[in-house]
């Protein structure tokens, strides 16, 4: 038996040198060869070898009391090194129950030792990589929004067919759970936004114009923007997280092989959801922003009647059904991107911490541009 | 697998809970060193929830539990660490990590708790490896291999650090005849040369009578130890469910 139960009490490992002979490095080790007696040992005798490159290598293990898997492993790599420099190694005197332990081990191949860190990529390769990766999540990208039409299509022929209850729970969760925090942020962005304008402004004596700044931006831009970045990083990762989560756990393929598409399944239901929740929100949004800008000229002594008028005569209804337009797509962009991360996520836990970064990332870049090409497209309809 | 007298686990009056639900109560038994010892039983009758004590993951609701001659209840902070590094375990599923390969998988214990140069550190798990059959299977992913691989990658890592006692969650489960019988040869294997203590929660009746030198099955119904012995007097015992548990999974 190698192990003994009373290590407490046995000496920890040591190595003693003998290079009186020319020819031979006589090496006597001693204690209990485990995790620490090897670690302690490891880079003396490694050292040793590399220095001497002895001819022959003489290894006493008489005195090794105890020795595990680790210790072990010192002397297989004491032989591998000696080897190495085209020395002889021979081992003397090992325990039986050791050398039984040791024949437990397949010492065949050990010459070309694997590494545990990975081999580095060199330029023209990592760029193949990455120009395939990108080719395929752009192929990817096109199907799932071909294939995302025709589910939605088919739910608006058959609406019957739309998991309704699933549609109602995901907008409470997107939706109404969302309120505080785009409340909070619309808020204090507003409040933010005319403070900063206002002192500029004040040196003109226009600060009322910080109503029309408001009430401007809050509408047409930042209230869509703002409600999509949150959703973005509220529910787009939450979807791709769930989704991503149900691949692993092969839900994914039980849905598939009971013949439902996980499409029409899963994802019509999120994109359904976030189309009716991202107005809503959008609009709560822009009331939150100007009440923020509000507070402002209040603090200016304005009568919050003069604000209102004064926003009034900036803004039409064009730009409110403008910016709620944006926030619909904003909401159809948002739920697609997190399911099809979420449905390319790959396997293991990483990988959904992957999708729900790349949902985040990818919604939020495809939010900003989707706003810029509505801007060129508001600036020639003339809205 | 010769069973010394002073026992390396030691389990005194264990009551186990969840909330207002007792699942285990007032539990008391030994492993000797170098024993396999196998806890068996139905579903649900606590043999994940003992599991869980032994390796220091659950805090019982009563009861010691000694590792090695001192109290993992009552142990706290580093030397509850050093305590817990005496133990390996092999979770139901493997549970190794999907971010790396085996060979990573392996390492990442020898990188945290050792000083050992990365040489080192990869020839320890090459060879580990090489322990459990999966020689030059370093570098495949998780994912990429079978289950009865997984299981036995995870046996390497649980060992990577030269435990005393090695835990393992049903390590024949969801295994063909085969691979089983493979699994059981490794655990004997284990036993054998290195001389570790094993503890194996299982409920698999031909790798119980191939590995076991003690065993005990709980009862759902009392929540505690219905018998205890080897599998032949378990086989004979007086306990009229234990001799039914014996009689039907051998019918099968």
């Amino acid at each position: 038996m190698p192990r003994s139960s009373d290590h407490a009490t046995t000496p920890a490992a040591t190595l003693i040198v003998d290079d009186s002979r020319p020819e031979q490095l006589l090496l006597t080790i001693s204690g209990r060869l485990d995790l620490a007696g090897a670690t302690a040992l490891w880079q003396t005798a490694c050292e040793l070898i590399e220095q001497r490159r002895p001819r022959q290598l003489k290894l006493i293990a008489t005195d090794i009391d105890y020795c595990d898997g680790t210790g072990i492993g010192l002397l297989v790599e004491m032989e591998r090194k000696t080897l190495l420099h085209g020395g002889r190694f021979e081992l003397d005197g090992l325990r039986k129950e050791f050398v039984k332990l040791r024949e437990q081990f397949d010492l065949s191949d050990l010459t070309d030792l694997p590494s545990s860190r990975p081999e580095p990529c060199c330029l023209p390769e990592a760029t193949g990589i990455a120009v395939v990766k990108t080719w395929q999540a752009l192929r990817d990208l096109v199907a799932f929004t071909g294939e995302l039409s025709m589910a939605l299509l088919a739910a608006l022929r058959r609406p019957r067919s739309v998991r309704w209850q699933d549609v109602w729970l995901i907008a409470e969760k997107a939706g109404a759970d969302a309120l505080p925090i785009v409340a909070l942020l619309s808020f204090l962005v507003g409040l933010i936004m005319a403070f900063q304008a206002a002192i500029p402004m004040r040196q003109f004596g226009t600060e009322i114009y910080v109503a029309n700044l408001i009430g401007l931006a809050t509408l047409r831009e930042l209230g869509p923007l703002m409600t999509a970045i949150i959703l973005a990083g509220r529910s787009a990762s939450a979807f791709a997280a769930e989704i991503g989560t149900m691949k692993v756990n092969e839900e994914i393929d039980a849905l598939t092989t009971m013949g439902l598409a996980p499409v029409p399944f899963l994802v019509v239901t999120r994109v359904l959801a976030a189309l009716f929740v991202t107005p809503l929100l959008t609009l709560f949004a822009d009331l939150l922003g100007l009440a923020g800008g509000s507070v402002v000229l209040l603090s200016l002594d304005y009568p919050l009647v003069t604000y209102i008028h004064q926003v009034q005569s900036a803004v039409g209804i064009g730009d409110c059904l403008g910016g709620l337009a944006k926030s619909l797509v904003f909401g159809i962009i948002i739920a697609a991107i997190g399911c099809l991360q979420g449905l390319r996520a790959g396997r293991g836990a990483s990988a959904v911490g992957d999708a729900a970064t790349r949902a985040v990332v990818s919604g939020i870049v495809l939010i900003v541009i989707g706003d810029g090409i509505f801007s060129v497209l508001y600036y020639y309809l003339g809205i | 697998m010769t069973t010394a007298a002073k026992p390396i686990i030691e389990v005194q009056g264990l009551t186990a809970a969840y909330g207002e639900e007792t699942i285990l109560e007032n539990l008391s038994f030994t492993v000797g060193h170098g024993e396999v010892f196998v806890i068996l039983g139905g579903s649900g009758c606590g043999k994940s929830t003992l599991l869980k004590h032994l390796i220091g993951l659950y805090q019982p609701a009563k009861g010691h539990i000694f590792i090695d001659g001192q109290d993992l209840v009552s142990t706290y902070g580093e030397s509850r660490q050093s305590l817990l590094r005496k133990i390996g375990v092999m979770y139901q599923h493997g549970a190794l990590f999907g971010s790396m390969t085996l060979l990573e998988n392996l390492c990442l214990p020898l990188e945290e708790f050792s000083e050992l140069p990365e040489t080192a550190r990869n020839l320890i798990a090459t060879m580990n490896l090489s322990l459990v059959g999966l020689a030059g299977h370093h570098h495949y992913y998780p994912a990429e291999i079978s289950g009865g691989m997984r299981k036995r990658a995870a046996i390497a890592r649980a060992m990577v650090l030269g435990p005393q006692i090695l835990f393992l969650d049903e390590p024949s489960a969801g295994l063909d005849p085969i691979t089983s019988a493979e699994m059981d040869e490794l655990i004997l294997r284990l036993a054998g040369s290195l001389g570790m203590t094993i503890v194996v929660v299982s409920h698999e009746l031909p790798s119980i009578h191939a590995i076991a030198d003690q065993a005990i099955m709980l009862d759902k119904e009392t929540k505690g130890i219905a018998a205890r012995g080897t599998p032949q007097q378990l086989a004979h015992s007086d306990n009229v469910q234990v001799r039914q548990f014996f009689a039907r999974q051998a019918g099968n």
